[in-house]
Parts: structure tokens; sequence; C-alpha cells
């Protein structure tokens, strides 16, 4: 049996101990542990990207990686994105082009898009392509991309 | 095979029949029925109550309860601006609630969607249809039908109603005749007198008014509110990651529990071995039902851990030999003979197609929380239907509905997974948590419990003949098929005179249910591919074609036209591009689609473009009714380009998102929405778009390639070019 074993995070800027299992996804630590239900469970298999988080500062699908792996970092979930209650561009973006549909994909897909434009703030189509390959089973793609646009200023239609 | 449950007119009367008359009650009780949007709790005159769905309080606010829930589609919104309109409230002081999974808010008007010409019975049919519905514990968000079941008959007429109450509290305040006073933007004004009183001020005094039981409701020209674009109430929630799903609950003393399902459905749990798991930290408890298993743990972690080492093994329920390839091959015995074609045929062409089954996929894997203290359950879950959800967990743990409290939060996705009658995880999570009463449990589904026990889109196969005269006139299409179907699905609007769609029936184990459109997704595909394939027989344009044979369906002609115009129909494309088009109607509203498309030598598929065009007679809420359109387009794209779900040895081989594919953002193509605004009785919104994109994307590889891929998923279509 693995013992149990603290590890300490930096959450949206704050300090954080966690006394669980270290083999925990960051996932269930984060939503179960920390109350941060904004980051949510799609696959367990980082393949829809429902999880992401910035783990310093890159997206992270936070379902494959134990919560050991984590120790010592700087974690940003979805709460955690807007500062002093003024949306990240990124929210404000999705809120003016109305994104979401159920919105249940849309906590990760908005933490991806965050971390590709922090990095490439003009991401080109080929970029956002090859980043964002979150699934979302409404099927929002059309309005994802039109918000990047205005974002980037890039693109057409 | 499970029946598939649709909500059509002939599946609504049918459960009239089930009832043995309990729709002719409401029909006949016409003259002393109440009306339904008077229905009133004791509390009215406190809460500010004017009708079921309406409350005007003090602060000026109007709050709409709607009894529809949330999966993104939003209605919500949608049918507040329905109630608003009618009210003349301003828009910036209503606030949208989701109505409690209560027998008061009962959800009758699904039968509207589909009978509206119920004229003098109006009245009575609205109230015994809530009865009905009350009776059978229905509450349910499907069919497409929010905005034109519940929108048109309930919030329209209820808004109405709160009109003229405020109305008559105004005119008692200031001693005028109602007709001499006007309302804009929650303000009732007396022009003579230069008086004015907010909603707000005359709250108290309207709930004193009776409920008018037929107010009068607004001409549409003189709309201010609908046909605008709103933003939804409920997208700020959605993108700071505070709204509350169902898998989201949490309460103080929460247990956490992960579950094992039969792999075969309809197989028993023979045996585990427990030993291991009840030793390690954090576990309460291994329950053992009939088809599953569970451990119960202090974290959905070690619940998850602890499963593992149960190995349990389940019977096969005698379906250890049933494999996709058995299914279709009963599919295919079942259809026999091609179907015969008149003797004067000039040219006649016969085409198989396929579709497999699907899974829905919501994002948010299946969750429920219960807890079962004494003879008091309560649930938490994100359903469909709250009132049939609340019936599951009671008949789960044999008690009286009335002892389940049940709340609704947000849905990660619907698609018809969590429509009433397909509920089987809220009594599965009822279940665990009596086992370990009184604590409270949540039951979370990986996504491969999700992935491998859903109620699936059924697979089918249709078997087509049709024939054209010497002329290229197409004078018969008939068909057989398995797999489901009904009238909406299998119609197609063409001036054909000899028509004919037989079902067959082919019994197979596997558990299906209502996809988004239901029987139309499979449908769409087979009718609007092969009406292409005769297009291209009679050497004709596929628009035109369809066009010339529209003359009895101006609705669909006008849809059609619009669509080949939007899409710039005829005009040249580069080599392996190619344009398809297709048209459904589906729950009371006709889309056409044109896809553009391109196929790279190699044979890799880009849909580049979907132009959509949809009459659904009126639209309320812009914005969404084209968000609905284009999730529609892309749900159903994803399904036709990747979706499979396929079965071995009883059990679906596909268990995640590796393996059953869904589109991402790279596949998804431009989609291009507009909408005829023809004024016919609203059609729905949250399907219609999905039937007919399979088929354009058909016709548009055929277009491009002259490949005619007659299978579904196209990712198994061979498309390159041959040298």
């Amino acid at each position: 049996m693995i013992p149990s074993m603290a590890v300490t995070v930096t959450v949206n800027g704050q300090t954080r101990t966690l006394d669980v299992d270290p083999e925990t996804p960051l996932l269930w630590a984060i939503r179960d542990t920390l109350g941060l239900t904004g980051t949510k469970f799609g696959c367990g298999i980082a393949a829809c990207g429902a999880c992401t988080v910035h783990l310093n500062g890159k997206a992270e699908r936070s379902c494959s990686m134990p919560l050991s792996a984590a120790a010592g970092a700087t974690i940003t979930t979805i709460e955690g994105l807007a500062a002093q209650g003024v949306l990240h561009a990124v929210q404000q973006a999705w809120l003016d082009q109305q994104v979401p549909q159920c919105g249940y994909c849309q906590s990760g897909m908005i933490m991806a898009v965050a971390a590709l434009l922090a990095e490439k703030p003009q991401a080109t189509d080929q970029d956002i392509d090859a980043a964002i390959t979150n699934i979302c089973r409404c099927g929002t793609f059309a309005r994802v991309r039109k918000a990047i646009h205005g974002l980037t200023g890039q693109g057409g239609a | 095979m499970g029946a598939v449950r649709k909500w059509t007119r002939r599946g609504f009367i049918a459960i009239g029949a089930l009832t043995g008359g309990g729709l002719l009650f409401g029909v006949t009780g016409a003259v002393l029925s109440p009306s339904r949007h008077g229905l009133r709790s004791d509390d009215a005159e406190q809460t500010g109550e004017l009708t079921t769905w309406i409350l005007v309080t003090p602060d000026n606010f109007v709050t709409v309860l709607v009894p529809q829930c949330e999966m993104g589609q939003g209605a919500q919104t949608a049918l507040a601006m329905m109630a608003a309109e009618e009210m003349d409230a301003d828009w910036s002081r209503v606030r949208v609630r989701e109505a409690p999974a209560t027998d008061a808010y009962a959800n009758g008007y699904i039968a509207r969607a589909f009978i509206h010409n119920v004229a003098v019975f109006e009245k009575g049919f609205d109230y015994g249809t809530y009865r009905l519905a009350r009776w059978l514990g229905s509450q349910a968000t499907g069919g497409s039908m929010s905005v034109r079941g519940t929108g048109q008959h309930g919030m329209r007429v209820a808004g109405a109603a709160a009109r003229e109450m405020l109305l008559g509290a105004a005119a008692a305040t200031f001693g005028t005749r109602p007709d001499e006073l006007t309302i804009a933007a929650s303000t009732v004004r007396h022009a003579a007198s230069g008086r004015s009183a907010t909603f707000g001020e005359l709250a108290k005094a309207a709930t004193q008014q009776p409920v008018p039981s037929s107010p009068v409701t607004k001409d549409p020209r003189t709309y201010t509110l609908r046909r605008t674009s709103r933003q939804r109430h409920d997208i700020r929630s959605k993108v700071d990651g505070s709204a509350v799903y169902g898998i989201d609950f949490t309460m103080p003393g929460l247990w956490y529990a992960a579950v094992e399902i039969a792999p075969v459905y309809g197989g028993k749990l023979v045996s585990i071995e427990t030993s291991a798991a009840e030793k390690m930290p954090g576990v309460m408890k291994v329950v053992r039902l009939d088809e599953a298993v569970a451990v119960v743990a202090d974290s959905y972690w070690r619940a998850r851990t602890a499963l593992q080492t149960l190995q349990p093994q389940f019977d096969d329920a005698g379906h250890g030999n049933v494999t996709s390839a058995t299914i279709f091959d009963a599919f295919d015995k079942a259809l026999g003979a091609p179907p015969d074609m008149p003797s004067n045929a000039a040219t006649v062409i016969k085409a198989d197609y396929r579709v497999p089954f699907l899974p829905h996929g919501t994002m948010e894997p299946m969750a429920s929380t219960a807890r079962v203290d004494g003879d008091r359950v309560e649930v938490w879950a994100g359903t469909q239907d709250p009132l049939n959800a609340r019936k599951t967990a009671a008949a789960a743990l044999g008690v009286d509905p009335q002892q389940v409290t049940y709340t609704n939060l947000a849905l990660g996705g619907g698609f018809g997974r969590k429509l009433p009658n397909y509920l089987d995880f809220v009594g599965l999570s009822a279940r665990i948590a009596k086992a370990v009463s009184p604590a409270p449990v949540k039951m979370v589904w990986t996504r491969e419990n999700d992935i491998q026990h859903d109620y699936y889109r059924p697979a089918g196969m249709a078997r087509f003949s049709g024939a054209l005269d010497a002329g290229g006139t197409p004078i018969a299409v008939r068909s057989s098929y398995a797999g489901g179907g009904d009238s909406e699905s299998v119609f197609m609007p063409y001036a054909i005179a000899d028509q004919d769609y037989s079902p067959r029936d082919a019994e197979h184990p596997i558990r299906t249910g209502p996809w988004r459109s239901v029987l139309n997704s499979q449908h769409g595909f087979f009718k609007e591919s092969f009406i292409d394939e005769l297009a291209h027989a009679a050497k004709r344009d596929p628009f035109a074609f369809r066009r010339d044979l529209m003359g009895e369906h101006p609705r669909f002609k006008a849809v059609l036209e619009r669509v080949a115009a939007m899409a710039n129909w005829g005009t040249p494309l580069p080599a392996r591009e190619g344009r398809g088009i297709a048209i459904c109607e589906c729950f009371g509203s006709i889309v056409a689609e044109v896809a553009h498309v391109a196929v790279s030598p190699e044979g890799v598929l880009k849909v580049k473009d979907v132009f959509a065009v949809a009459d659904c007679g009126d639209v309320v809420n812009t914005d969404t009714a084209t968000a609905q359109i284009e999730g529609g387009v892309m749900f159903g794209l994803s399904a036709a380009l990747l979706g499979e779900i396929t079965i071995a040895a009883g059990k679906v081989v596909e268990s995640n998102f590796h393996d059953f594919r869904a589109m991402t953002l790279a596949d998804a193509p431009r989609v291009h929405v507009d909408f005829v605004m023809s004024g016919a009785h609203p059609g729905g919104l949250g399907e219609p778009a999905v039937p007919p994109v399979a088929a354009a994307v058909a016709n548009a590889i055929y277009a491009a390639t002259g490949v005619r891929v007659r299978d579904l998923p196209f990712s198994r279509a061979k498309l390159a070019a041959t040298s």
C-alpha cells in the first residue's frame, strides 16, 4: 500500500498542502480535495482535454498526471484565470461569442486556448488545429475558432 | 432490441392509449378544467407568483421558472424571452430559473408540439396533458419541443396572462380602465394622467387579480424581444467554472462510488474477489448488485483503485456469440431481395446503405449522488427529466416517488442519453446509496462505463430500388429497412407516385435509445443518398432534380433554393472538390444542407464548409437558434466522419475517446446558417440539423471523386485517387 504523503502545490495563487495518495491524478485532487470543480473529468486518458489546467504556465491534462508529479508546481485552474473578478481575455471572448453550449468541455477548452495564446499571441489556424485538440460533443467548434480569431486578429470568416 | 421511444405525434397518442383514456379526459374536460397556467401555489401572494411559471417581485424583477432543463440548447433563455415578450418586460430585469422537480411543474406540453390544432378544446387539452404528465411523472426536455411545446402553448400564454394581471392591478391603483394603459420596459403608464408604476410596485396587487384563462397574445409583427439575439443566462457560469453539473455536486460527509457493470447487456454478476479491496485504505464497502459491482470509498480515486482488484466475473446473458457481423447479417437477411420495380421502368438502380451503432458520448460521464436515510431519499444529478429521475430512483428502491427529493443540476450534454426511461445510472446510484445508508454517495462513471453501457443509436440498414422512365423522370422508390424508422424519418418530399418504405424486424440484444434526432439520422443518410443516386442516374443536377419534384411541398422547396443560393451551388470548383445537398424534415422543422468537401489524392477527406438553412416557423433567440444549427451539423458530422460502436462477443469493443473517435477543431468545417421565417407552427431546433449532414457529405464526396459511400462512418471509405 502506498502511504499517504503530503504534496505541496500552489493553486490559483494559494499554497496548498494536499494529504492524499500521491498517485491520485491531479484532476481528482483539484476537484475533490480542493473543491475546484470547474476542472472537468471527461475521459481519464488525456484524450479529450476537459481536465486541462495550467501547470507552470503550460496546458496540462490533469487527469493523467499523478499528484506527486506536480509537487512544487504552480497551477492555475479555470477558477483562477480571471484576475480580481475581471474575466481573462479568452473568457471574455467566449462570453461575447456565446461559445459554450452545455459548457462541460469549455473550462478545458478555455485553458488550452489561454495557454496557446500566451505562447503564440498571433497563433495561425495551423497552430490552433495542432494545439487545440479538445473534444466538444455539442459542436461549438465554429465559435471556438471565431473567438480565437477575434483574439489573434487573424483568420477570415 | 430495445424499443426506441420517440416523441412523435404517433408516439404521444400511444402514450394516451396506454394510460387508459387520460388524454381523453383532457379533451372532454375542456369546459370545466382550470387553465394550465392558472395553477398557482398557496403562497402565491408572498412569492409574487402571477401564473404557474412567472413571479413578479417588489425588486422589480420578473422571474421565469422554466420547467425545461438546460443542456446547452438555450431553451431556458428562449422560453423566458417568450414570456417576457408578452409581458413587455424589461429584459435586463428578467431572471431565469429552472423549475423544481415537483408535480406542479410536470410537463404535458410535449403533446402540443405534435398536436397543435386543438382549437376550442385548447384549455382543457393543456390541463389534461398536464394531469397526464403529472400522473406519468414527466418533466421531459427532448424531442426538440421546448419552444414549440412549452414555449408556444405555455410561456407565451402565461406571459400574456401576467400582463393582463399587471394591467388590472394598475387600473385599480390609478382608478382607470385597463385599456387606457400601456406597458413598456416593465412599467405601466397612464398617458392621460401621466401616472406610471413599475412591475415591482404592482407586484403584490397583481397577485390578487384573477388569472385570465384565455389572455390575448401578441401579434408576432409587434415583437420587440423575440427574433433578436440575447445572451444566454447560463453562459457566464460556463466560462468561469462556476456552473454546477451533476458530477460536481458535493456535500459534507460525501462518499464516492466507482462501478463495473456486466459487459454484455443483461449479464449478471457471478463472482468477485473482495478481500484485497476491503483492506485498502479509505474503502467503506464493496457493494454487490445483480448486474454490477461498486466500491464505496472516501475518495473517488481510492474507489477506482480498489475496484480494479475485484476481478468480477459476469455471465453473458446468452449473447456471447453476438458480433457486429451477426447483427448486420441478420439485417441483410431480413431485408431480403431488393424491392421490385414497375415493368415500365427504363432505368432501375439498387443500393444498400448501412449505419453503425453510436454512443451519445456526452462530455459529462453519467454521475449521480444519492442518500437513503430511513424512508427519506435524496438524489442529485443532471438529467433531461427531473420527475422521471425521481420516479426512477423510487422504483429502484421500492419506495413512493413522494419520498424522493430530486434536484436537477446542469447537464454536461444530453443528446437523448438522459431522457425519461433511460436513467439507468440514477437507479444504480440509488441502489448503491441504499447499501451504505445513511451515507451520501456520489457515483461517477468512467468514460469506459459510459461508452460501453449506453443506449445506442440503433445500427440500421436500408435496401432501396428506384426507377426512372425513358425521359429520366423518377417513377418509383421503394425500400425495406431494419433498425427502426417511422413515418417522419422515411418521408421524402418528392412527387414520385410509387413510394413504399417497409420496416423489417431483425432482433438483436444491444440496448438502443434515442440519439439526437432519433430515427432521422439513419434515414436522412439513406433516403437523401438514394435520391442523389437517382438524380445522377437521370443525369440531372442533384439540386434541380430535387427541386423539380417539390411542387407539392413549397416549404421544402423554399429551404432548398435558399441553401443552394447560399452555397453558390453550380459554380465551378477545383478538381477533387465537390458539393452535396440534402434536405430532411425532423421534429417539425425542415433543414437543408450543402456540404463542400475536398478529397486529397491520398484519400483524405476534408469538409470545408457546411451551409444550412432551416425553416422552424419562427425564431425566438436568433443567436442560440443559430448555435443549435451549428452544433447539430457538427454532431451529425462527427458521427458521419468517425463515429462507430462495434460488437464482439456480445460486448461493446470501443471504450474511450481513443477508439470511439469524436471530431476536434481541425476536422470542423465553417458552418453558415440562415433561417426561412415561414410563419408555420414552430418546429424544433435541437435536433433537425443532424439528419441531412451525412448524406450531404456523401453526395459531395461523390461529386468530388465519383466514389459513392454507402456505409458510415466515412473514415472506413477508400477515397484515394486511382491512377
